[in-house]
């Protein structure tokens, strides 16, 4: 094959090769085989197939997702830039998890290219950790999360004990219940859905966190749905403000931005509102989080926003997604209105 | 880099339509990228050709067709086409844009003999 562009020189097209004529160096590819007119075989005919591209994959995603769900896991698709500090922040986050919510289990699959020395660090920690290595691959598919979700202990937990986590909002309503007022817990605070009181029945705590820590890249990775909840996009201040504008695909398809490395700053020129814009600018939605896993500061917040998440449900996730969405565009509505006032 | 794992896909797709559909070889493919799928459209028709040779897709012609993204411009309140997600709004100048179609990657059709 040429080095230069690819191309065979020789007849690297062997099983239907195309026949030359050398008198004029013509090339017919129709000279073989294919000319043979075969029975229940047609001519030149057009077959439609509007196929999508990535659809294998996002059948297999799908399933991971059934999948984790009806193992009461929460999985995050953690991608960067090789060197952002994606293991250390794993590392830090998994030990902080250890104190704030011990009954949470924790897993990880690790995807490299080569070594296992990501999947070394996060077992040092204790929690089981699968290394998955591409070779010469630059994301993680879908099968491969799958193949490596067997071998864990969160999928192994499971099996062993499949009716040990049914839903635990079990009501407390003492001897006088009466089963008229099933709810009357609920209407006795109608307007109190801030977030200073524990909302157990809409967003029970994961009973298991699966961190997928993806190919150290900020392209390829952001095209393969792995059957996560949320991809999210970690950022080292030592790496410029500017990489949501340099590669917004990655940034588009993150739900969260997570900027690591803050207690470098004082020595750096990073912009950190700069930064926030760029990002906001590719993906109006995107929420961020600031956080040093060295100083532990943000570390809370980070912890929030894990532990936070509803368990993964296909059918609750996209109206709090479009609430959202209205409350950004009504937000959007009154600054318009008041403008023109 | 990853045009190679979707041209291998692609191919997939092919081989498991002849087993459906069979037939001795394509002559011609028709893909669809968005402008927002990500896909390099250049590399994604090397990686074909370099898979190509001993599989059905062997000297086919490949068609790429990249269609425009449409993308919700909230100060017009209209759609407006866009061709990377950096794009201002064509109408109005506005960043305030939400894509909403582009990312596909699509085998449209197949031409066989």
């Amino acid at each position: 094959m040429c080095v230069v562009c690819g191309c065979s020189a020789t007849g690297a097209i062997e099983g239907s090769a195309p026949v030359l004529t050398p008198q004029t160096g013509d090339l017919h590819f129709g000279a073989g085989t294919a000319r043979v007119s075969v029975p229940g075989m047609s001519q030149e005919r057009a077959i439609k197939l509007e196929a999508d591209v990535l659809g294998a994959n996002k059948l297999v995603a799908n399933q991971n997702r059934t999948h984790f769900a009806s193992h009461g896991v929460t999985a995050y698709n953690l991608v960067s830039s090789p060197g952002s500090g994606k293991t250390t922040l794993l590392c830090a986050t998994i030990e902080a998890l250890k104190q704030r919510a011990p009954q949470v289990r924790l897993a990880v699959i690790e995807g490299d290219q080569q070594t296992s020395h990501d999947a070394d660090r996060i077992r040092a920690t204790g929690v089981p950790a699968i290394q998955v290595n591409t070779g010469k691959g630059c994301h993680l598919d879908a099968p491969m999360v799958a193949a490596a979700f067997a071998r864990l202990d969160l999928h192994a937990h499971s099996h062993g004990h499949p009716h040990a986590h049914p839903h635990t909002h079990t009501h407390t309503h003492g001897e006088s219940h009466d089963p008229h007022h099933p709810h009357d817990d609920l209407h006795a605070h109608p307007h109190d859905h801030d977030h200073t009181h524990p909302h157990d029945h809409a967003h029970p705590a994961p009973e298991a966190l699966l961190f997928i820590e993806n190919v150290g890249n900020l392209v390829c990775p952001a095209m393969w749905d792995l059957g996560e909840r949320a991809k999210v996009a970690i950022l080292s201040v030592t790496e410029g403000e500017d990489k949501p504008l340099k590669y917004p695909d990655m940034f588009a398809a993150a739900k969260l931005m997570v900027l690591t490395k803050t207690d470098l700053l004082p020595h750096l020129n990073f912009d950190m509102a700069r930064c926030k814009a760029y990002a906001r600018r590719v993906n109006p939605g995107i929420e961020i989080i600031e956080l040093s896993a060295n100083t532990g500061e943000g570390m809370q917040t980070w912890l929030d926003w894990l532990l936070d998440a509803p368990v993964q449900d296909a059918k609750a996730t996209p109206p709090t997604a479009l609430q959202d969405r209205i409350q950004q565009l009504e937000a959007e509505l009154a600054q318009l209105k008041a403008l023109q006032t | 880099m990853h045009e190679l794992s979707l041209a291998g896909g692609i191919l997939r797709l092919i081989e498991q339509t002849r087993e459906r559909d069979p037939f001795e070889r394509v002559t011609h493919v028709t893909l669809e990228v968005g402008a927002l799928s990500g896909v390099e459209v250049e590399s994604l028709r090397f990686a074909l050709q370099a898979i190509a040779p001993d599989t059905c897709l062997a000297g086919a012609e490949i068609e790429i067709q990249e269609p425009p993204a449409q993308a919700w411009c909230l100060p017009c309140g209209q759609s407006v086409p866009i061709l990377q997600r950096l794009d201002l709004c064509p109408q109005c100048g506005s960043a305030q844009l939400q894509p909403t179609s582009g990312t596909e990657l699509r085998l449209v059709d197949l031409q066989v003999i």
